[in-house]
Parts: C-alpha cells; sequence; structure tokens
C-alpha cells in the first residue's frame, strides 16, 4: 500500500503569539515548531498501516526550507520518504492543489493528514484536495482500519459516532485517539538523515484568498480573588468595576 | 569548526526526551527520589528508544551516534532527574565505553547489543571503600588459578551494584603501587562469589542505585578479562577521560534546569508590587547563573568535540567535568535561595538539583582530583 500523510508545520502550542509587519505577518522568532498535533495522530496511524501492511510512507509538506527539520522528524518517526513543495503556503487552496498534483503523481491508496492546521485551523484542505481528485474525503477520522481494498471508520459527529466503510483511495482528516503519538528513537533519528527528502516545485500558484491583517485578542485583565464570604464586594465591584450589573 | 548551534540531530534528540520524559519521568521523579526507588523499567524504556546505546556503532545494536549527540541526550534528562541521568551516563560511558574500547571482538558481539537495548544493565566497579580518589591503590585481588582468576574484595559507590546484569570490575593482579599491576574483567551477575551488597542511603540523586559489590572467592574465567592483563587501571583512566564529559554534561542538566526554573519563577513570583526579577540583587544572580551555565556549555561541548575527533580529551574533560559541576552546585544555590521559602519545599524541582548537584562535584573524581589533573597537564 502507498500512503501519503500530508504535514504542517506549525508552532509549538505553547507559543506566544506575536505579528510584524502592520500584523500581516506571524513574527516566528523564539517560537519552537512542531509537526501539526492532528498530522502527527494520521502519521501515527499511517506508520502502524505501513507495518501492518508493508509498502511505502510518504510525508509531504508544503513550505520553505526550514520546515526540513520536521519532516526530517516525520521520517525518525517511521515515514520512508519525504517531499517538500518548496512554497510558502499561502492559502488553503494553495496548498490542496500542490497536495492534489503529487498526490496524484505518486497514484497513493490512502491519503492522510490532520483535521485542521492549529496554526490557522481552516480544515479546509483535505476536502478541496478530495475535490480536486475526486475522491471521497473524510474528516474528522478517529478510527482508520484498512481491509483490503476498503477502510472502515469512524468519524466524530455533534453528540456520537458515524462508522462509514470507503474504497481505496481516499483522502481522510485524522484526530485523536487514532493512534497515540510516536515518539521517534535514536536509531529513528540516525536513519532519518539517509531518507529521501526531496525538493520539488508548485505547480501553480493560484490562491482564492489573500490575508490582509492579523488581530490579537484583547489581552485578559488582571484576576482580582475576593473571599467567599464577601459578597458585598463582590457585587460592588461587578457593579462599579466591571460595570456588569 | 565547532558549530555553536545544536544539530537538527541534537534538536531531535532533545525533542525526544522532553516528550517521552513528559509522560515517564516528571510525573514520578517525586516519588523515585523519596523512597529512593531505582526505575529499573525505565531504564529498559530507554534502552528501547537507544538511549542506553547512544554511542554503540549500529553493527552492535547500537545508536551509532558520536559525543554531541551523546551530550545532548545527558543534558536533557538530567533537566528531567538528574539521577536518571547519572545512571543513564554510568552505563554508557563507564560500563558499556569499557567493553567498547577495550573489550575484543567476541566481548563485544556478546556483550554489546545487550547493553545497547538495556536487556542487561551495567554496572562498573573501580572505586573501594578505602580508595576512591586514590583508587590505584585498591585491595580487591585477581589471583590467577590454572584458567581462571580468583577475586576477592569489594567495591563500594557502585551504580548499578546490585541491579546491575554485567560488571567491569578492575582488580589488583601485581603488587600494590604498580599502576601496571591491575586488570580489568567483565563479571556476570549470577556468577558464584559475586553479589551485591548495601544499598547506599544518599543525599541525591536516590534513583540512581549505588551499592557495593562483594567478591568471595569468585571465579572469572580468562577468556572475562578486558584487554591486557595490568591494564586495568590505565584503561580505567581512559575511560573516565569520557566519561568526565558525561558527567559534565550531566552537571550542565542541572545548571541549566536550575536557570531555567529561576527564570520562570523570578517572573511569576511578585513582592513588593513587582516581580522579583526587578530587584537588582536578584537579576544579578540570573546573570551570573545564565553566564556560568554558557561557559560550562562551551567547555562540555569542546571536549565532546575533541574526543568525537579521536583527539586526547583529558585535559578538556577534566576542565569542563570540573568547571560544569561547580557551576551545577552554584546555580542549584541560587535557585533556591530565588525561590524562597518555596525553594526549601518540594513543590518546585529545585530543592532536588540542590541535592542531586552535589554529587557533580564528587563523581568520577572530585573537583580536587580535576584539578590535579588539570595542573599537571597544564604544567607539562
Ligand atoms: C552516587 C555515586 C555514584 C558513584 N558511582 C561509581 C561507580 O559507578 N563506579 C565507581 O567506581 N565509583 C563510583 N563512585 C565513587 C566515586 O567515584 C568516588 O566517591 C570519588 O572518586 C571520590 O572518592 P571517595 O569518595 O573515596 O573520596 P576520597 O578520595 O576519600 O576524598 C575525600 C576528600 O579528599 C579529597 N582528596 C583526595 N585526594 C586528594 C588529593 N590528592 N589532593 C587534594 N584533595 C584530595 C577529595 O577531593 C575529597 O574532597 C560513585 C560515587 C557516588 C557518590
Amino acid at each position: 500500500m502507498k500512503i501519503l500523510v500530508c504535514i504542517t508545520h506549525v508552532p509549538d502550542t505553547t507559543s506566544k503569539i506575536q505579528f510584524t509587519d502592520n500584523n500581516t505577518k506571524f513574527d516566528k522568532t523564539g517560537v519552537q515548531f512542531i509537526i501539526g498535533p492532528y498530522d502527527d495522530y494520521a502519521l501515527a496511524r499511517a506508520v502502524e498501516l505501513r507495518d501492518q501492511t508493508g509498502g511505502e510512507l510518504t510525508v509531504l509538506n508544503v513550505g520553505e526550507a526550514e520546515t526540513e527539520p520536521t519532516l526530517r522528524k516525520a521520517l525518525a518517526i517511521g515515514a520512508d520518504k519525504a517531499i517538500r513543495v518548496n512554497a510558502f503556503p499561502k492559502d488553503a487552496y494553495f496548498v490542496a492543489l500542490q497536495i492534489a498534483h503529487y498526490a496524484k503523481e505518486g497514484a497513493y491508496d490512502l491519503i492522510l493528514m490532520g483535521r485542521e492546521s492549529i496554526d490557522f485551523n481552516g480544515g479546509m484542505v483535505h476536502g478541496m484536495v478530495g475535490e480536486l481528485l475526486g475522491m471521497p474525503s473524510i474528516s474528522p477520522v478517529m478510527k482508520l482500519d484498512i481491509e483490503g481494498q476498503s477502510a472502515k471508520m469512524a468519524r466524530e459527529i455533534e453528540g456520537g459516532k458515524e462508522y462509514i466503510e470507503v474504497d481505496l483511495p481516499f483522502i481522510a482528516g485524522c484526530q485523536e485517539p487514532i493512534a497515540e503519538w510516536k515518539i521517534p528513537n535514536m536509531r529513528g533519528i540516525m536513519s532519518a538523515r539517509t531518507k529521501p527528502l526531496d525538493v520539488v516545485e508548485t505547480i501553480s500558484d493560484e490562491t482564492f484568498s489573500q490575508v490582509n491583517a492579523f488581530q490579537l485578542p484583547p489581552a485578559k485583565g488582571a484576576v482580582q480573588l475576593i473571599d467567599k464570604d464577601n459578597v458585598e464586594e463582590l457585587v460592588r465591584l461587578l457593579k462599579n468595576e466591571a460595570k456588569i450589573l | 569548526m565547532m558549530s555553536f548551534e545544536l544539530n537538527e540531530n541534537q534538536e531531535m534528540i532533545a525533542q525526544m526526551i522532553r516528550d517521552f520524559g513528559a509522560k515517564e519521568i516528571t510525573p514520578y521523579r517525586n516519588e523515585w527520589d523519596e523512597k529512593q526507588f531505582f526505575p529499573l523499567e525505565l531504564f529498559k524504556k530507554l534502552g528501547e528508544l537507544g538511549l542506553m546505546g547512544v554511542l554503540v556503532p549500529t553493527e552492535y545494536g547500537g545508536s551509532g551516534f558520536g559525543y554531541l549527540e551523546y551530550v545532548t541526550a545527558i543534558v536533557e534528562l538530567s533537566k528531567l532527574d538528574p539521577g536518571v541521568g547519572l545512571s543513564m551516563a554510568a552505563h554508557n560511558s563507564l560500563c558499556t565505553g569499557h567493553i567498547m574500547m577495550f573489550g575484543s571482538e567476541e566481548q563485544k558481539q556478546k556483550y554489546l547489543p545487550k547493553l545497547a537495548t538495556c536487556e542487561m544493565l551495567g554496572a562498573w566497579g573501580l572505586t573501594e571503600p578505602n580508595t576512591g580518589s586514590d583508587a590505584g591503590n585498591m585491595r580487591t585481588v585477581a589471583i590467577k588459578d590454572g584458567d581462571h582468576y580468583v577475586i576477592n574484595g569489594a567495591k563500594n559507590f557502585i551504580t548499578h551494584g546490585v541491579s546491575g546484569d554485567v560488571a567491569v570490575v578492575i582488580a589488583r593482579t601485581g603488587e600494590v603501587g604498580d599502576s601496571h599491576g591491575m586488570t580489568a574483567f567483565v563479571i556476570e551477575k549470577g556468577t558464584a562469589g559475586f553479589r551485591g551488597g548495601r544499598k547506599e542511603d544518599k543525599l541525591g540523586m536516590r534513583c540512581s542505585e549505588t551499592a557495593e559489590m562483594i567478591f568471595e572467592d569468585c571465579r572469572v574465567h580468562e577468556s572475562q578479562v578486558l584487554g591486557e592483563v595490568g591494564e586495568g587501571f590505565i584503561q580505567s583512566m581512559k575511560i573516565l577521560d569520557g566519561g568526565r564529559i558525561s558527567i559534565a554534561a550531566l552537571s550542565l542538566g542541572i545548571a541549566e534546569g536550575a536557570l531555567d526554573a529561576s527564570l520562570a519563577y523570578s517572573k511569576e513570583r511578585q513582592q513588593f508590587n513587582q516581580p522579583i526579577n526587578r530587584f537588582q540583587g536578584i537579576a544579578f544572580k540570573l546573570a551570573d547563573m545564565a553566564t556560568e551555565t554558557e561557559a560550562a556549555r562551551l567547555l562540555t561541548f569542546k571536549a565532546a568535540d575533541l574526543k568525537n575527533r579521536g583527539v586526547k580529551v583529558t585535559l578538556a574533560s577534566a576542565k569542563a567535568k570540573y568547571y560544569a559541576s561547580e557551576v551545577a552546585v552554584r546555580n542549584a544555590n541560587e535557585a533556591v535561595q530565588i525561590f524562597g521559602g518555596y525553594g526549601f519545599t518540594k513543590d518546585y524541582p529545585v530543592e532536588k538539583y540542590y541535592r542531586d548537584a552535589k554529587l557533580c562535584t564528587i563523581g568520577e573524581g572530585t573537583s580536587e582530583i580535576q584539578k590535579l589533573v588539570i595542573s599537571r597537564e597544564v604544567l607539562k
């Protein structure tokens, strides 16, 4: 089986978010980048499936050279090869176009990615890739098993689960608990250096949208603790300071 | 030219240890410390990750990395729990290192794959109750009897003295006072006449097992001799040259851990209506800690880089071990001061760093012994 896992290169969840250039660019100074947590689940499940069924696992990222450590980490976790589409990921459509092109070229049986990235949380790429390739695209998938040429999965829906079966090939946006995150071992880290990481060019520059500016939520005010017996003071503060009574 | 940045491997190793440690070390470290529990299962898991044979070539089942990656691994483990760092370093550098450096091909084939995965835990016995700094005066004897040696005596303060599955032991085969009169043996647990003794009750590094090893008419076949007969002490000095880099790394982990904790706390803790790091008395402590930590880092990685290049590291590793261990003690001390009363409690990690750090100026050669080595080298 040929599996493609698309991964994002995103700020660590504890990063301090700031913007530069008149609030149009994310400020990367001092920020640690990681594999998108949902993509990491997809990757973990893909490694398990590859180990069960054999075949080849490729990871792909649309990003500039700085994302290579993230791809190497995916190789250390167990992917066999990596592809970096050399471009800044401008918007979801732009990314989906690149993925669809290289996915078609590689004729993968299974294309997995996170349900959404955790930087801009669009959650659109898997759907767009499905549309571009004319394949089913299912998300958020929390359980995935392959039986021959078809797949059984569980999808999270409001208040419960939906059980689905589809034929290969298809696309899935993944989330926990599809698999447990894998920590690379030293052997994996060593072998990641010699696994292929191909850099390829974009297929099209088309985008759907453009970002004009970002805005941070207003800073949280200071917290004031009031003794649990002091109801009068609480009421006074809610009236006079918070002005919500 | 050595780069001052972590390379991609080092970054990945550091991240791997942080991810692993958050699940497998941090939640349990206080309990291990309190109960003086040696978490053998943890070391088996570190073995699965490849951290128990970092320097062992891949053909012997190891990870095949160099000293830069090895130092990074010890630093990161030691930040989480210095006792874990100590045990990991002793297993890798001392026991495994000795077999790797001086073992025959057959001995390497037999032991390295099992040590690298921690199927076997390693111990290394040089120190005795009456000979520590002066290890060359050891009293444990190995007397030739046919194709066996009969070993009698005791080793003291041995990391994994009880739990170790295999031990490298240095014993006297010649005259007292002759540095070429000692020989190294590989001895497996279960060999008749060899047993672990009393476990020490320690100030710090409490999750790392430190115990006696006792030899009573222990018969060891001559095929278990490592390298040349009579060269055991000289071999040990070479092993310690490398081992000291690992204690420097352990010290650096503590120094960095104490600094990071202090920086974070000094921003949060308010007194007189301001964060305590606004007081110059605290800020200057942080400045000293940051500067000395950086210096310790540079000395440690310089020694690691030289070692990677096969250069003799006696001087560089003694300097790194001496300086980094003193910085670990100073940083841990200042960290407790910065935390005030909270630093004196077990609610924050600095109390443990404070206790653990002190081993660093003692183990694998005290600071005084490092100064002897350094002065001897620079006066040559
Ligand atoms: C937790 C722990 C783990 C250990 N693990 C191991 C292990 O795995 N294997 C092993 O073989 N050993 C191990 N050791 C032993 C360790 O290496 C020794 O404790 C160390 O070498 C010091 O020896 P000593 O304790 O006998 O002190 P001593 O040598 O008695 O020293 C006492 C004091 O005298 C000073 N001193 C001694 N000689 C001189 C001199 N010539 N000039 C100036 N000052 C001097 C010392 O610096 C020290 O301050 C371990 C020790 C500890 C505490």
